[in-house]
């Protein structure tokens, strides 16, 4: 029984290294092509953009949001904004009828559909070649837009082009552990972005090319995870999804474990609910490095985790049912070996150098994550946080995730 | 569009990093194995100085005679052991060593004995029979309670025999006992032989007995 769990766990190893050095490969293969442009950028021609700010009770960010469009370097002429309140229920409607009598402002009110549907309700009014969204609790770099737009004048064969996301408001320390993990996403998404493999276009200003909506129809209400459906239904289609790393969004994160766990169940929720759905594109050679690189690497690190906490459950109650009888035999007792530490006692299997692998490839990703961001490596105590906290709490999420799956419950939002 | 030979590169990577850590683990625990030996080859020479010792002066003199020492680093390479059994894996190295141990144990044992009964020191010995093949809670436990033991005398000395080590020696040991591996884990106090699990207050008083005889016969010996 144990050896079969053993060959599991050092496959999961295997795979989890596998991965890693995989998108390593693919940074030092293209990593003259990672570049932080420093400045406002030019375009040739600037082609005409709305950008649908989907409200659902936002008071408290809308505003800064708005504002955060209205200061965009890109002439105002050529961007729309429609903000739509989904039958909100504070005073978001109040906030942004304030924005009317702006020219380049549309405003809508709808009765509560979910996010999906006021994005469609945007795609239904949308009159421009170009289709982003922002949500109302993020918001854009002053530079952002004009870079993402770079990437089509670059590459007419670009579909859409995704953001970094930065964690704008880092006071918990469950915010600083995820701030180190948004810059590590940028990393991962960037080298899924080069290999032609995102499976996630996020709500945060991901820029789409109309004809995207046109060939491809609106959005889904997919298990509430709309922005990972059209990224499946796009690479489907053999779509081109590209990430532009110097174009930041600053988006607002959960500051409590329990908001934070809402959040990520539904993330995970969305992610194994729309790979079911979309299953056919697994492992087909047209579909790429998306059919066989991350999709793959996600439902393996589903698994693997899932199979780690067991383990780790496992052993942990062998180690307490052994103190319990210690107790019982001899009652408290410590030894003396406590006393005098010797390194002989320190295990040197392998797994333990694999896993000591692991960790520094992660910490390679998270300091490759800020240099793309930051321009700059150093390391910071939000790395420590982000694998003491993430990887006590990221476990009981998939497994919940893979349990409502499994009796079909679906997570709510907020 | 897919980069297979790309595949095919990580793979190779990811196998060498494989490679290599198993190539660490092994060169370490040959390092801890080169310790065990260094430690038993210390104690096999300690041990054949005090026989050399005790031969050559048949008329020894028994304050020169100490043997704590030795049995306290025997019980230090008896936990090393019993940790690289779990951790080092089931190898013929592994088993050696372990072979060498028991006899280093029963050597000690019979030297000892032997000063014991030529200074007239009566120390209190253990001898303690388990076994690994087949799971023994009580042993588990009857270990649990004899570190406890050791940890709270000193003094005591506990020799621990694996029923199953393939070595004469022991299986000469197991039959002077008429130890049955039916009736694991067993213990030799004072050449009674007590099976099953013995608990630690059963035990402390048996050795508290024989305590008190160390304490009271040497000053019974100086006075004569």
């Amino acid at each position: 029984m144990s050896s079969i769990s053993n060959i599991i766990f050092y496959i999961f190893i295997f795979s989890t290294v596998y991965a890693q050095v995989f998108l390593l490969v693919t940074f030092l293969e293209n990593r003259k092509k990672i570049v932080i442009r420093k400045g406002s950028v030019k375009l040739s021609s600037y082609p005409a953009v709305t950008i649908v700010v989907p409200c659902w009770n936002e008071e408290t960010t809308v505003e800064k949001t708005v504002d955060s469009l209205l200061a965009l370097n890109y002439p105002k002429d050529k961007l729309k904004i429609f903000l739509i309140d989904d039958g909100s229920t504070d005073s978001t409607w109040g906030i942004i009828s304030k924005f009317e009598n702006y020219p380049n402002i549309k405003t809508f009110r709808k009765e509560n559909g979910g996010k999906f549907t006021a994005l469609n309700l945007g795609l239904e009014n949308l009159k421009t070649d170009f289709f982003g969204g922002l949500d109302a609790d993020s918001f854009a770099d002053s530079e952002s837009l004009v870079r993402i737009m770079s990437y089509f004048e670059k590459d007419p064969s670009v579909m859409a082009v995704a953001p970094s996301l930065i964690v704008h408001n880092s006071k918990t320390l469950i915010q600083s552990a995820q701030k180190i993990e948004y810059l590590m996403a940028v990393y991962f998404k960037k080298m899924l972005g080069l290999l032609g493999a995102i499976h996630v276009t996020p709500g945060p200003l991901t820029v789409f090319r109309k004809r995207v909506f046109d060939d491809l129809g609106p959005y889904r209400h997919a298990h509430s995870t709309e922005d990972m459906e059209i990224a499946y239904r796009m690479q489907k289609n053999n779509y081109k999804i590209e990430h532009c790393n110097d174009a930041y969004v600053y988006t607002s994160i959960p500051g409590t474990v329990r908001k934070l766990f809402r959040q990520r169940l539904r993330w995970i929720y969305g992610f194994i609910n729309n790979t079911i759905d979309y299953r056919n594109v697994l492992f087909r050679r047209k579909y790429g490095d998306f059919s066989f690189f991350t999709l793959p690497a996600g439902i393996v690190s589903i698994f693997a985790v899932s199979f780690l906490l067991g383990r780790i459950f496992y052993n942990l109650g062998n180690f307490l049912y052994s103190k319990v009888v210690q107790y019982q035999t001899v009652g408290i007792h410590f030894t003396a070996s406590l006393n005098n530490f010797d390194l002989f006692f320190i295990s040197t299997k392998s797994f333990i150098f694999l896993e000591i692998l692991i960790f520094s490839l992660v910490f390679l990703s998270m300091i490759l994550g800020k240099q793309m961001v930051e321009g700059k490596w150093r390391p910071s105590w939000n790395m420590l946080y982000f694998l003491l906290i993430f990887s006590v709490i990221a476990p009981f999420w998939l497994l919940k995730a893979i349990y409502n799956t499994i009796i079909s419950e679906k997570p709510a939002w907020r | 569009m897919i980069d297979w030979k790309k595949y095919l590169i990580v793979f190779l990577i990811t196998a060498t990093l494989f490679l290599s850590a198993s190539y660490l683990s092994n060169y370490f625990g040959g390092k801890k194995i080169g310790e065990l030996q260094l430690i038993q080859d210390k104690i096999a020479i300690d041990i054949l100085s005090s026989e050399t010792q005790y031969a050559l002066l048949s008329d020894l003199s028994c304050r020169n005679v100490s043997g704590t020492l030795l049995s306290g680093e025997l019980a230090e390479l008896g936990k090393k052991l019993e940790w690289g059994e779990e951790n080092l894996g089931d190898s013929e190295e592994v088993r050696n060593l372990k072979r060498y141990y028991s006899l280093l144990e029963i050597k000690d044992y019979l030297l000892a004995k032997k000063i014991s009964e030529r200074c007239r020191v009566k120390s209190a010995f253990i001898l303690y029979f388990y076994t690994t093949l087949e799971k023994c809670k009580e042993c588990e436990r009857e270990g649990l309670v004899l570190t406890a033991l050791r940890d709270k005398y000193p003094e005591l000395r506990v020799y621990s025999f694996d029923y199953s080590t393939d070595l004469s020696a022991v299986q000469s040991m197991l039959n002077i006992f008429k130890i049955e591996d039916t009736k694991l884990p067993a213990l030799v106090i004072e050449d009674e032989v007590l099976t099953g699990f013995h608990s630690l207050e059963e035990l402390e008083t048996r050795v508290q007995e024989s305590f008190k005889l160390q304490e009271t016969k040497p000053e019974e010996t100086q006075k004569k």
